[in-house]
């Protein structure tokens, strides 16, 4: 083909991709140009080669001016369409052109466990003075492969996230930085073992510890699948790449009520990109990313070899400058961050080492923990009074101080001298029972007669009341079991079924729902509770229309602030601090206030050194009318989960009727005691969205209890009249060393 | 055993079976806007997920319930003089008349007619060498079975037992399982059939292959 025809091809592309981002909008301009695009083609056959090479250089100007004229007007949903786009770069086309050198490892193309993810070990290049350095990275990312089918558009199948955390642990081993690109429009559904949700959850608590420099790159972050890759130092986003909570499309089935596969209009779908406020100047606003990559006009193709020399630029920037603060404060490296930030400067010829002492790599797990913790903090609505706030920071700081006293010093103490006394008097007791045995096992069967002889059997009240009763046990009605045709069960009285029963058919056991109240008021000690920051408001931050008359009509109905409830109780005398997420309050869906609670409760169990459960009666996901002040609260609370754990507490999640997927795909799924109460579900999509992404039609019971079971993600299913025993039995056993009471 | 004719001049004289929708338990009988000789459905949906066409809901103690249909067919009769009165258990509500189709009537001919032995437990079959020879080179219909006759080696976790035949005897008519599968207990293994019959029988089925349509 010659260099004419193939400009010609060159610039029929660059119609095509128009057409395609913008579909049905900007005629004119689009007509403009096609038309000028087959004049050129037709001059090309009758003109000489001089001609023509100075019209289409002007075609080119034309078409570059148009473009650029575009750019301008893109639209949210128009950057989502871009993103899609297959001549969008993608992760193979940045390992060729931003690094050195690579290898891909853990499969290549359609020979790996999971196409979607791709894993390569890469190294970059830097010169200075002379000398040349070969710098290691990891590069974990989703693969889209320019629409090949094998790659199922970057989104990873459990597995794939699964493989990606293992090669994390290799980059921590050899304490090489991670660079993970996000090109992906979700998590792929599936529950099939290790499970989507679980795995999710296992890689953000993994990152939330990683001792190694993590650089994410943002092109396409959706929800939970992005979340699997991106808990980073540094988030670098690109400029025409976005970043949300749920697809728009998802968002408008939602807020349009479409049933069975029906689709959204374009115009609604367009309104609700919008309100997601999903571009990279929004999260740079919001502050979840650090920083927009500038992307060519249209955004980046794989021909736009400047942007990959930026593209490079930047993520040495920012490795450098995480390893450096990582490192600590000294005037040259602060000279040396002030240098960083010079646009001018070449990182190519500028050297930063890379490895990180025991030390500095502790600071590096402290400041992406803190930087996680505080985010979304500022659009968290809290009611309370400053003269409130500054007496919770002073009983903070008390409690920090009364329990190192008591806890890390007398106790410590106190315990050794302890520790030798119970075991001299355990040898003394063994030493006594050798001498006495004879004499003693006469006397006991003495007794024994006489106590068989003389003593009645005893009547002891079987208490089968309940100290909180639903309200549907006021109901004059019968109930059907909806297991009755298969398993014969009879109707029963609502009194008894939602009284006496706790909502337990007595002929199957099928588990009713019931009202969080109820195990909020019957498993913990009487008069025992006490509820904490019931200031803080379920808000709307990015104001999305008609969410605050939907917030209103919550509060109304369930007379809650938010879907958290955080409080202090007793279990037989144990103090724990509890979290519930309410499924009657906008189906249990987390957002910020509920993250802000979430986070606090976990803080106050760590510094009280308590049990912190979690009893999630029921949640529908991550509240998508916040976008990604939602979203970021899966970090968040995981950082938060994986700070209590550290220190030595015993986190345990009692999950109740359903519960789906950000919650579960972050701080609830990666707790290490997880049970369920019976007829509960657990996943990570629902079964209408399964069908919608997947095209997979799922059984009826494909999200029960008992399969989370089978798989190992969840350690029991317990039945609801057993839970406080349960409980009682869990806080005594498991956990870690940190709790005040062992 | 009965005589294959016999089966197939029942089948032919009435065609489909009748079931009647009862009422499960005592309650007030609302009917829905269902009409004789319309067609109902029976659970649909790879796991039968989705019920049966709604006929009636039945109310007791305030505790509504739907009646829907078992399976398909037409539905012949609807009780509509207990439209909101309170009935007995097991009053019919309506008639779903299910007109059988072309497996259902081979299905019912060889049930009926012919004797099938079945797997005792869960477990790969395989005939015993002799068998399974004379099985392979000139096709199961060759091989008479009589009780007690040493017919399969069952295969179940590395280890293997003999299995004695055990019913009427006759020839193989049917091989009903795969030699590498493993087989549900209770699954068929055989079909037997008196030799006598086996030439009446494979005129019965291919006629009905032929002739019979699906869905009347």
């Amino acid at each position: 083909m010659s260099e004419f025809a193939k400009r010609l091809h060159q610039l029929s592309e660059r119609l095509s991709y128009l057409r395609d981002i913008f579909p049905g909008k900007h005629e004119e301009e689009l007509a403009l140009l096609q038309t000028r695009l087959d004049e050129a083609q037709a001059a090309a056959e009758n003109a000489s080669g001089e001609e023509s090479g100075a019209g289409l250089e002007a075609l080119e100007d034309l078409f570059f001016f148009i473009e650029c004229k575009l750019e301008d007007k893109l639209t949210p949903m128009d950057k989502v369409r871009i993103v899609r786009h297959p001549q969008r770069i993608c992760l193979r086309d940045i390992l060729e052109n931003v690094y050195d050198n690579y290898t891909e490892i853990g499969g290549q193309d359609e020979h790996t466990i999971d196409p979607a993810m791709l894993i390569a070990r890469a190294y970059i290049t830097r010169k200075r003075g002379g000398q040349v350095y070969h710098q290691p990275v990891l590069v974990i990312g989703h693969e889209k492969g320019h629409g090949e089918e094998f790659r199922n558009g970057g989104s990873a199948k459990p597995w794939g996230n699964a493989k990606a955390k293992h090669y994390m642990g290799v980059a921590e081993t050899e304490g090489i930085p991670i660079h993970a690109y996000v090109f992906t429009p979700g998590g792929y559904p599936l529950e099939e073992y290790p499970g989507a949700a679980q795995q999710i959850a296992r890689n953000i608590y993994e990152m939330a510890g990683l001792t190694v420099p993590i650089i994410a790159v943002f092109s396409e972050g959706g929800s939970g699948g992005a979340e699997a890759v991106s808990l980073a130092d540094r988030r670098l986003m690109l400029s025409h790449g976005y970043y949300s909570v749920i697809s728009p499309e998802g968002a408008a089935a939602i807020e349009g009520r479409l049933r069975n596969g029906e689709r959204a209009s374009a115009e609604l779908v367009e309104r609700c990109a919008e309100n997601l406020h999903l571009t990279a100047e929004d999260n740079l606003k919001f502050g979840y990313i650090d920083k927009i990559i500038q992307e060519p006009v249209l955004g980046a193709r794989p021909y736009h070899y400047e942007f990959f020399r930026t593209l490079r630029q930047e993520v040495l920037r920012a490795t450098d400058e995480v390893v450096l603060r990582a490192r600590g404060f000294a005037p040259l490296r602060a000279a040396a961050l002030h240098r960083l930030h010079d646009r001018e400067l070449n990182l190519d010829e500028f050297y930063v080492r890379w490895d990180l002492s025991r030390a500095a790599r502790q600071r590096l797990v402290e400041m992406r923990q803190n930087k996680f913790i505080k985010a979304s903090h500022s659009v968290c609505k809290n009611n309370r009074s400053v003269a409130g706030r500054l007496g919770d920071a002073w009983s903070e700081q008390w409690w920090e101080i009364y329990n190192r006293l008591i806890y890390d010093f007398y106790h410590r103490n106190r315990r050794t001298i302890r520790n030798l006394f119970e075991e001299l008097g355990s040898e003394w007791d063994m030493f006594k029972m050798r001498l006495l045995r004879t004499w003693k096992r006469q006397e006991a069967q003495e007794l024994a007669a006489e106590e068989e002889l003389t003593s009645l059997s005893e009547w002891s009240e079987d208490e089968r009341g309940w100290a909180w009763v639903s309200e549907k046990a006021r109901e004059d009605r019968a109930v059907t079991c909806p297991y009755a045709a298969r398993r014969g069960c009879m109707d029963m009285w609502a009194f008894d079924l939602y009284n006496e029963f706790a909502g337990v058919c007595s002929s199957c056991g099928h588990h009713f729902p019931m009202e969080y109240q109820w195990v909020m008021n019957n498993c913990f000690d009487k008069d025992s509770l006490y509820e904490f920051n019931t200031e803080v408001e379920s808000g709307n931050p990015l104001r999305f229309p008609g969410f605050d008359e939907k917030l209103a009509a919550a509060r109304k109905k369930t007379g809650l602030k938010s879907a958290c409830i955080t409080f202090e109780a007793r279990l037989e005398g144990i103090q724990v601090v509890v979290a519930i997420l309410a499924g009657s309050f906008r189906g249990g869906s987390v957002g910020v206030a509920e993250g802000a609670k979430f986070v606090a409760a976990a803080d106050r169990a760590r510094r009280k050194r308590c049990p912190f459960i979690v009893y999630c009666h029921g949640t529908a996901g991550i509240r998508i009318q916040e976008g990604t002040h939602g979203v970021i609260q899966m970090p968040r609370c995981t950082v938060a989960v994986r700070r209590y754990i550290e220190a030595g507490g015993l986190y345990l999640v009692l999950y109740d009727t359903k519960s789906y997927g950000g919650p579960v795909a972050s701080f609830l799924g990666c707790a290490f005691y997880q049970f369920a109460i019976r007829s509960s579900s657990i996943g990570f999509a629902g079964p209408g969205v399964i069908k919608n992404t997947t095209g997979i039609d799922v059984p009826p019971n494909h999200h029960n209890c008992y399969h989370a079971l089978s798989r190992g993600h969840i350690q029991g299913v317990w039945d609801r009249r057993d839970v406080r025993a349960n409980l009682c039995q869990a806080i005594e056993t498991m956990g870690g060393r940190n709790l005040y009471y062992r | 055993m009965r005589d294959i004719a016999e089966v197939m001049a029942e089948l032919k004289a009435a065609p489909y079976t009748e079931k009647a929708v009862v009422a499960p338990h005592t309650g007030v009988v609302q009917f829905s806007d269902v009409e004789e000789g319309s067609e109902v459905f029976g659970p649909t949906g790879e796991w039968q997920e989705i019920p049966g066409t709604h006929i009636a809901t039945i109310t007791r103690e305030r505790n509504p319930r739907n009646i829907v249909t078992a399976e398909r067919g037409i539905l012949r009769k609807v009780c509509r003089e207990l439209d909101g009165t309170f009935v007995e258990a097991g009053t019919m509500l309506a008639l779903v008349r299910h007109y059988l189709t072309r497996q259902e009537v081979i299905s019912r001919l060889l049930m009926e007619s012919l004797y099938t032995f079945c797997a005792p437990e869960r477990a790969r079959y395989y005939f015993a060498p002799d068998v399974d020879k004379k099985v392979k080179i000139l096709g199961c219909r060759t091989v008479s079975v009589q009780e007690g006759m040493e017919l399969f080696i069952v295969s179940r976790m590395k280890r293997e037992a003999p299995l004695c035949y055990a019913g009427p005897s006759g020839i193989i008519y049917e091989v009903c399982f795969d030699q590498n599968r493993n087989v549900d207990a209770g699954a068929p293994l055989i079909v037997v059939c008196p030799p006598e019959q086996e030439e009446s029988v494979e005129d019965v089925i291919s006629r009905v292959e032929r002739e019979w349509s699906d869905g009347e």
